[in-house]
């Protein structure tokens, strides 16, 4: 337990992903494999089901170190984790003797935890109570959490795959593949994790990504527009869907597995016929047009996703191309070739298909992709219709050809210091439009100066500024930037009403007047119909 | 009704019959100060009292302008009709408990105290009296404190473990009186040099001079060098200035009282907190307050509400101090 408590803490005191893999993956090769095995499942976020009722271990607790109701309450608001205030409070109760004393493998904890829900709440108390007076803080918290559940520790499951993986030399799409359904809650799960004969495992494997580049300069010297096949550019997630075996899994570009997210579309996909593999995107969507990034994310890392939450933010899957078919790899093949059996294999689903826009010349392609904003897309995407699904980002077949962004001019109001290499240098930068002849917050923006801008900014801010909260400084409302953005929504969370996505300082405009800046009805103006370049 | 020896006025405690104020923030004539922090000390009195113990590091708070009398501890001098003494608060150096004697009624106001070992200091001493003025900055229960020894050797591991790593270890925590703490602390590891801030350094230097004994430390300076495997203390207000740039890969600690709960660490993105605080914790607090005998107590100075009720229970004539400040910056422990 010592060892777990000490993995935790060092988990929690870094926040570097390489620290973290490098502290499970020591945490790993020191620990029992029975114990490795529960280490794997607190921090893949599983919990055990609640063995006593938190109110009560809250009293028990209290009741050892002598505190009331009211008295917890205030400490808890202090500490903000139920599991960590008793802990401390536990540490910290006078005439502790037997502090250190007990060190048992985590396995054993587990144990104890699980064992507590057949008893009565006299023996649970009786329990706990004695194994407390004999745990030092760090342990007295693992204890505790073990029984609230939820220890929240930075570790995404694609960290904890690519530690299993760096310690067992597994590969990570196997480890991902098999870490999905029964959660690891033994010795037997554990140790099948890295079992090397990895059939079931390829089954769900799906191809590396084909990853477009930006368009450089004009479109037109990329040659015929006949030659080229042109998509709308979705801002979903993009993903590659696995029939094969009976079993359907959905893999993000992060090559990760997010079945369980969204079974919605793996439901449907069991209509797939054995052998298929489908490149598309994931999107929220509702009548046949797409919802918000923001309720695609609402999807996003959930282990189990309810009634409520499907319906309030349904997906589908938007099938870009057909990289297999009756178990043949079709990635040679030409992408018309590929296209033409990727709608008859998407209708038997009823997955859409990502339209193809078509156009006579380059010029009338983009008057078209002119509406993006309108349709809730990034701009187009531009393949070569007889090119090969590729591997990564490789130049010359695939483009994406985004639409510029929306413009505002807003007045700088706040600012506060950047981190790392920047620290000192006020970098942070909050704007604000005019709103009834307030200057009313609608972004913050970090990036488009450039370093001499920063500086000649961050002595103007020091020299204006007209209160400060903490770190961040009110500087008088002089200066005038112009933004970019890629889309303005309606938000309840931001006082404006409003909320833009990606916003980034275009340029400074020096030669404006603060009156000059845009007003909050021209950004709600530009909710929802974002369009026009 | 008897009235109160001393009452809150001028952002301290004022003393009617003896016309002065403990630890005032706005002008006043006469004032007897605790300890040299700045949200006790400032140069707002024409004659301040304050300890022989602390009369250097509060005359290089308050300047040249001031007129300081220093005290023994225990020395009793006499202003109108109070008769007024210091008594050593283990807080830093030369911070004092201000005894206050009115016909026959004896008043104590604690300061900031602490009741951990601290080489650079004198160690509190428990002053019997009637009435107890408490600073309550950490009475929470959740707040106890490890000892001293084990969280210097936490910080000593982390600098060597930073040093294997060929990183600068940059500790964190208040310019007067937790540095030179730590600076006497790591004794028991190391002779090595430790390089300071510009804050730090003229503290560390007056403590020297007066025969502190802590490790050698080198100014920071402006010339560019590696800081591979050294320790720097500085303030915290340090972290968010140019001033860290130069520092290559660099591990930040945070030594303070706040740093027992985790939120508040994570909270600040350091990368490690120390436990290390120069108030007193609830166990301190509660122990004191019962060895003073006092048979009324006042807190201040933070959050008296959790105190005054638990000694209220325990049938303690206990009330926050009226129209006190709760103050309770990070950055103060
Ligand atoms: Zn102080
Ligand atoms: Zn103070």
């Amino acid at each position: 337990m010592r060892r777990f408590a000490a993995l935790y803490d060092r988990l929690d005191r870094t926040n570097s992903t390489n620290d973290k893999v490098a502290a499970i993956v020591a945490y790993l090769a020191a620990a029992p494999a029975a114990d490795a095995a529960w280490a794997v499942f607190f921090l893949s976020g599983e919990r055990l089901p609640a063995p006593v009722k938190v109110r009560e271990m809250t009293e028990w607790a209290c009741d050892v170190c002598g505190v009331d109701a009211a008295t917890f309450e205030v400490c808890y608001e202090e500490v903000g984790d139920r599991a960590e205030t008793l802990a401390l409070l536990l540490e910290a109760a006078p005439g502790r003797r037997d502090e250190g004393t007990w060190d048992p493998p985590l396995r054993e904890v587990v144990e104890l935890v699980v064992g507590l829900r057949s008893q009565d709440p006299a023996a649970q108390r009786a329990a706990l109570t004695a194994r407390w007076a004999q745990l030092a803080l760090r342990e007295l918290f693992v204890l505790n959490k073990v029984i609230t559940g939820g220890f929240r520790v930075g570790v995404s499951k694609r960290l904890l795959v690519r530690a299993l993986s760096q310690w067992s030399g597994i590969d990570t799409a196997v480890l991902f593949h098999r870490m999905m359904g029964a959660p690891i809650d033994s010795e037997a799960r554990f140790r099948g994790l890295f079992d090397a004969d990895s059939t079931d495992a390829d089954r769900a494997r799906p191809y590396p990504f084909f990853l477009a580049s930006p368009v450089e300069g004009e479109v037109a010297t990329l040659g015929e527009v006949a030659d080229w096949q042109a998509e709308w550019k979705w801002d979903g997630i993009r993903g590659q869907l696995v029939a094969r075996g009976g079993e359907v899994s959905l893999w993000s570009r992060g090559e990760e597995l997010v079945t369980d997210s969204f079974p919605d579309i793996a439901g449907a996909a069991v209509g797939l016929p054995d052998g298929v593999v489908l490149d598309g995107e994931i999107l929220a969507w509702r009548d046949g047009a797409p919802l918000p990034f923001a309720s695609l994310q609402r999807r996003l890392g959930r282990k189990r996703v309810g009634k409520k939450t499907l319906a309030d933010y349904p997906c589908t899957f938007l099938c870009y191309d057909l990289l297999e078919e009756g178990g043949a790899d079709l990635r040679a093949a030409p992408l018309r070739a590929r296209r033409a059996r990727l709608e008859a294999t998407a209708a038997l689903v009823g997955f859409p298909v990502s339209e193809v826009v078509v156009a006579e010349s380059w010029g009338a392609l983009a008057r078209l992709r002119e509406q993006s904003r309108g349709r809730g897309v990034e701009g187009m995407m531009l393949k070569r219709l007889d090119s090969p699904y590729r591997t990564g980002r490789v130049r010359g077949d695939w483009w994406k050809w985004k639409v510029d962004p929306l413009e505002l001019d807003a007045v700088l109001v706040y600012a506060q210091p950047g981190h790392g290499r920047r620290a000192g240098l006020h970098t942070d930068y909050t704007f604000a439009v005019w709103s009834e002849g307030e200057l009313v917050p609608v972004a913050k923006a970090y990036t488009g100066l450039d370093n001499a801008e920063i500086r000649e900014l961050d002595t103007w801010i020091r020299r204006n500024t007209t209160d400060k909260f903490g770190p961040v400084r009110q500087v008088a409302a002089e200066h005038v930037f112009e933004l970019h953005f890629d889309s303005a929504q309606r938000s309840t969370r931001h006082k404006s009403g409003v909320a833009l996505r990606f916003p980034r300082i275009a340029r400074w405009r020096r030669e404006r007047e603060p009156q000059s800046a845009n007003r909050l009805d021209d950004v709600l103006a530009m909710v929802g119909e974002p369009s026009g370049d | 009704m008897t009235t109160d020896v001393l009452t809150p006025a001028a952002g301290g405690l004022a003393c009617p019959a003896g016309d002065f104020v403990v630890d005032p923030l706005t002008a006043t004539t006469t004032s007897v100060v605790t300890h040299a922090h700045a949200d006790h000390a400032r140069a707002v009195a024409d004659v301040v009292h304050c300890s022989a113990e602390g009369a250097a590091v509060t005359r290089r708070r308050l300047g040249d302008a001031v007129k300081i009398i220093a005290h023994e501890w225990g020395e009793r001098f006499q202003l109108g009709d109070a008769a007024v003494s210091l008594h050593p608060a283990g807080h830093i150096r030369g911070s004092a408990q201000v005894r206050v004697e009115v016909d026959g009624v004896t008043w104590v106001v604690s300061g900031d105290y602490k009741r951990e070992e601290d080489p650079t200091c004198t160690p509190f001493e428990v002053v019997p009296c009637d009435v107890f003025v408490t600073e309550a900055t950490f009475a929470l229960p959740i707040y106890r404190w490890p000892s001293t020894a084990q969280v210097v050797e936490e910080i000593w591991s982390w600098w060597q473990a930073n040093a294997a790593a060929g990183k600068c270890s940059m500790l964190f925590c208040y310019a007067l009186g937790k540095a030179q703490r730590v600076l006497a602390g790591l004794r028991a590891h190391t002779d090595r040099s430790v390089f300071v801030h510009g804050a730090v350094s003229p503290l560390t230097e007056a403590y020297r001079d007066e025969g502190i004994q802590m490790l050698p430390t080198a100014p920071v300076g402006k010339e560019r060098r590696s800081f591979a495997g050294e320790l720097v203390v500085a303030p915290p207000s340090a972290s968010r200035s140019t001033w860290m740039r130069r520092f290559g890969a660099v591990q930040t600690g945070f030594a303070s009282g706040w740093m027992r709960v985790r939120g508040r660490r994570r909270g600040r993105g350091w990368d490690r907190g120390f436990v290390l605080s120069d108030h007193a914790d609830w166990p301190g607090i509660v122990e004191t307050v019962a060895a003073t005998g006092a048979r009324r107590v006042l807190a201040y100075h933070g959050r008296a509400d959790l105190l005054v009720a638990y000694l209220r229970d325990r049938g303690v004539d206990a009330a926050p101090l009226a129209g006190s400040t709760g103050s309770r910056s990070m950055e103060e422990d």
